[in-house]
């Protein structure tokens, strides 16, 4: 009995010791309460899929930070929020706890859980990137929002093909050699919108390109990444691109000194000589515009489609140790044709589908529960991709690109 | 070795020594003080690495929970009740097996079984049948999809004698495997299933979660009363504690397995259904999000008393909402979460440790004076 007497008085010390942390902690948070002072009286709310581990939600999250602080608003966040009914109670949280006048949602699946929020609170506006749902719910406070990352993945693509150009002049490989590899998460419009226009922009430069493609069915997961990107290297690939979130393709790339396109972000720290080109959506133009609405009293678009124009789509600087000379002019002057419209990256011109030229094709744009091709979506001899919803809705396999496996989740 | 003249040097400085006098109040003292040390030791971490002040960081705690409570607003206090419901099911499902000594680790696997046949029939049945004969479908089917998952595992032991603990493990896989193939025939390519319309729980006033709360209010009565008074209930004690003084006394200790785990499996299925019916009204692979092993814990630390069960499942949720609330105002990483509540869980596990033993030091001087 002495002894537990003995361990309930540590137990008071404890608390005592514990008291006198607290005191000091308070004076700390006094000093620190009127740095934090926000300029405007608007609170934004961000809910992501997963934390900072993930490139895809720490792409955002930097781009929250970085809007936030320049428009000088507080901002509050949820994260590891799954795609399921706790978007929507983290939404509620966000609104009813914190009081934030905007919630923006970052992952495709949210979407359905934020309309239903959306509804609930007519007068905080709901933002959500990838979604494809706005145009047809109906619901006046719920926006969708992307980018024109096929125009960024276009103008990396050019970038590889310039590449494969050094090795054919170099006699490194011929002309017939000039195969590409790419790993992708699913089997869906999203990622085949994007490796479509890497490859269109890699033939704009070198015609003789094909490309073969393997999928994950993950958006992050390290080690079939790698697999993946070694498989392809295995198969004659002389050059690598991604659009999944881990590391795992780069890095199979320098562990053998294959050129690598990334994605998401510079991956030159960790391949300081495989690495060429990142493409990426930068999404601060779009937290910026959709606080500047809210600050005016505007009402927010409902699909939002980012373009290199509005700072969106963005690459990072070129690898000169990796890429082939003159990358950077030809960037230039490419990406200054799209700007201006001379490009179109699915110009119908540039690909067929089965030996065919596409002269009518029809998307599925407006979501329903038989994924009905509704709508007509080449005008003028261009697939025009972003231009009925947002969200990417190419999804033809064209000629050149050999899909290996398919993966739908 | 050289024959040890003296002892007394070779005795070790600590020995353990099971211990089974310590009176009940003695032991939940152990516990609260443990819980309050839990608590303590959260808030300081958090102080120390979030730069706010204890009191702030309790409060910041107490809203990631219970919201604006004390404004009048209830919300959060049904969303934490709510999570209470599922991770307390689970372990209420998980005891039976327990206390039969039979460990099942497939409460992820049997649970989203219950939501894969709810979310099925919710999608097939849903404009064909009336709501009460759609309900009534969905309790059936998942009721049993849990506990064929939960009996699989079971007839193996029963028969064959198989590791319980790996089959019901792998069994976890298979059923992430079908709800993920699930997912992509329903969702066609998006890998998303939209929240279906029907045969969702009714809100009871303007609160989705009532619905789920009083079942598993009732699951919680239900388990007490069978464990504790039913004859099936004191079979499962006498086949946990000895098998073979089981069969002396005329159990079927094959029946007994069987059955047991069919109601495990079963109310693992029910956790299924209440989170595809009455939450989500859509599945995904992380629907049960690993809750069905924390559930494990959560019986454990219940010592196989529902009601005990709903305190600590009180404490965990509280913790684990209202440490992912203090990570999230500081913007720190939501592992940081995970890892608090790893540790006030171990910290409760490792107080059950000094209630159940007791260490002996070496009492050297005493001997001397001898």
């Amino acid at each position: 009995m002495k002894k537990f007497a003995k361990v309930l008085a540590l137990c008071l010390a404890l608390v005592m010791v514990v008291g006198c942390f607290a005191a000091c902690g308070n004076n700390n948070a006094d000093k620190d309460a009127d740095k934090d002072a926000p300029v405007v009286d608007l609170k934004v709310g961000f809910i992501f899929l997963h934390d900072e581990q993930s490139t895809y939600d720490k792409n955002f999250m930097d781009a929250a930070k970085a809007a936030c602080e320049e428009m000088g608003v507080e901002y509050a966040q949820k994260t590891q929020i799954p795609e399921s009914k706790d978007c929507y109670d983290a939404a509620v949280e966000l609104i009813e706890v914190d009081g934030c006048d905007i919630i923006f949602a970052d992952s495709f699946g949210h979407e359905s859980f934020l309309i239903d929020a959306a509804k609930k609170y007519p007068d905080v506006q709901f933002c959500h990137a990838t979604g494809t749902q706005a145009h047809t719910a109906g619901v006046a406070n719920f926006h969708n929002a992307f980018a024109s990352i096929y125009e960024g993945r276009y103008l990396a693509g050019v970038a590889a093909g310039l590449k494969l150009n050094e090795m054919i002049d170099a006699g490194d490989i011929t002309a017939e050699e000039a195969k590409m590899g790419y790993v992708g998460a699913f089997t869906f419009a999203e990622v085949m919108s994007g490796y479509t226009s890497f490859y269109l922009g890699a033939k704009s430069v070198c015609p003789t390109v094909t490309m073969d493609v393997k999928f994950t069915g993950s958006w992050y997961d390290e080690q079939l990444e790698k697999e993946a990107a070694q498989a392809l290297i295995a198969g004659g690939c002389v050059l690598i691109s991604q659009h999944a979130d881990s590391m795992g393709a780069p890095t199979a790339c320098e562990n053998v000194g294959v050129p690598n396109v990334s994605y998401n972000g510079s991956t030159l720290a960790a391949c300081p000589n495989t690495f060429i080109v990142s493409s990426r959506i930068d999404w601060t133009p779009y937290f910026k515009y959709m606080i500047q609405c809210v600050m005016d009293g505007k009402a927010i678009d409902t699909d939002w489609t980012g373009t290199i124009e509005t700072g969106s789509v963005v690459l990072t600087d070129v690898n000169e140790k990796a890429a082939a000379k003159g990358t950077v002019e030809k960037l230039e002057a490419v990406k200054a044709d799209l700007l201006a419209g001379k490009v179109n990256v699915f110009d119908t011109a540039n690909f067929t589908v089965g030996g065919e030229k596409v002269d009518s094709y029809k998307a599925d744009v407006d979501t329903d529960a038989n994924f009905e091709k509704d709508t007509e979506v080449i005008e003028n001899g261009v697939f025009y991709e972003s231009k009925h919803r947002s969200a990417p809705y190419f999804d033809m396999e064209i000629d050149g690109i050999t899909l290996l496996d398919r993966n739908y989740g | 070795m050289a024959k040890q003249k003296d002892n007394k040097h070779h005795e070790p400085l600590f020995h353990i020594v099971k211990r089974d006098d310590m009176p009940q109040w003695q032991a939940w003292l152990i516990r609260v003080c443990t819980i309050i040390i839990g608590f303590l030791f959260v808030g300081l971490l958090s102080m120390a690495i979030t730069e706010k002040s204890l009191g702030d960081t309790y409060e910041i705690m107490f809203s990631g929970v219970f919201g604006r409570l004390f404004e009048g607003s209830t919300t959060m206090l049904w969303k934490y009740l709510q999570e209470i419901a599922i991770l307390l099911c689970l372990a209420l499902a998980l005891t039976p097996a327990f206390k039969m000594k039979f460990w099942n680790c497939g409460a992820e696997g049997q649970a989203l079984m219950g939501g894969l046949a709810s979310i099925f029939c919710m999608i097939q049945f849903g404009e064909k049948l009336p709501y009460p004969a759609l309900i009534a479908v969905i309790v059936v089917t998942s009721i049993l999809a849990g506990a064929v998952w939960g009996v699989i595992p079971a007839i193996f032991k029963a028969l064959f004698n198989t590791n319980e603990t790996l089959f019901t493990l792998m069994m976890n896989y298979i059923a992430t495997q079908i709800i993920a193939y699930y997912v992509y025939i329903e969702g066609g390519g998006s890998n998303v299933i939209n929240p279906v319309a029907y045969g969702n729980f009714p809100a009871v006033g303007n609160n989705d979660y009532f619905v789920n709360i009083v079942i598993v209010a009732a699951i919680t009565v239900f388990m007490y009363i069978y464990l504790k008074y039913s004859k099936q209930g004191y079979e499962i004690s006498v086949v946990g504690e000895s098998q073979n003084t089981a069969r002396y006394i005329g159990i079927n200790v094959k029946k007994v397995i069987i059955r047991t785990m069919i109601i495990s499996g079963a109310l693992c299925g029910v956790t299924g259904m209440l989170l595809v019916a009455g939450k989500d009204h859509s599945i995904n692979t992380s629907l049960v999000g690993g809750q069905g092993f924390t559930a494990i814990l959560m019986s454990w630390l219940g010592q196989f008393n529902p009601f005990i069960m709903v305190v600590m499942t009180g404490i965990v949720v509280f913790l684990r909402l209202g440490v992912a609330k203090v990570a999230d105002t500081s913007l720190l990483n939501s592992s940081f979460s995970e890892i608090i509540v790893g540790i006030v869980i171990l910290m409760l596990v490792g107080c059950e440790f000094f209630i159940h033993y007791s260490i002996k030091f070496r009492h050297s001087k005493k001997e001397v004076k001898a």
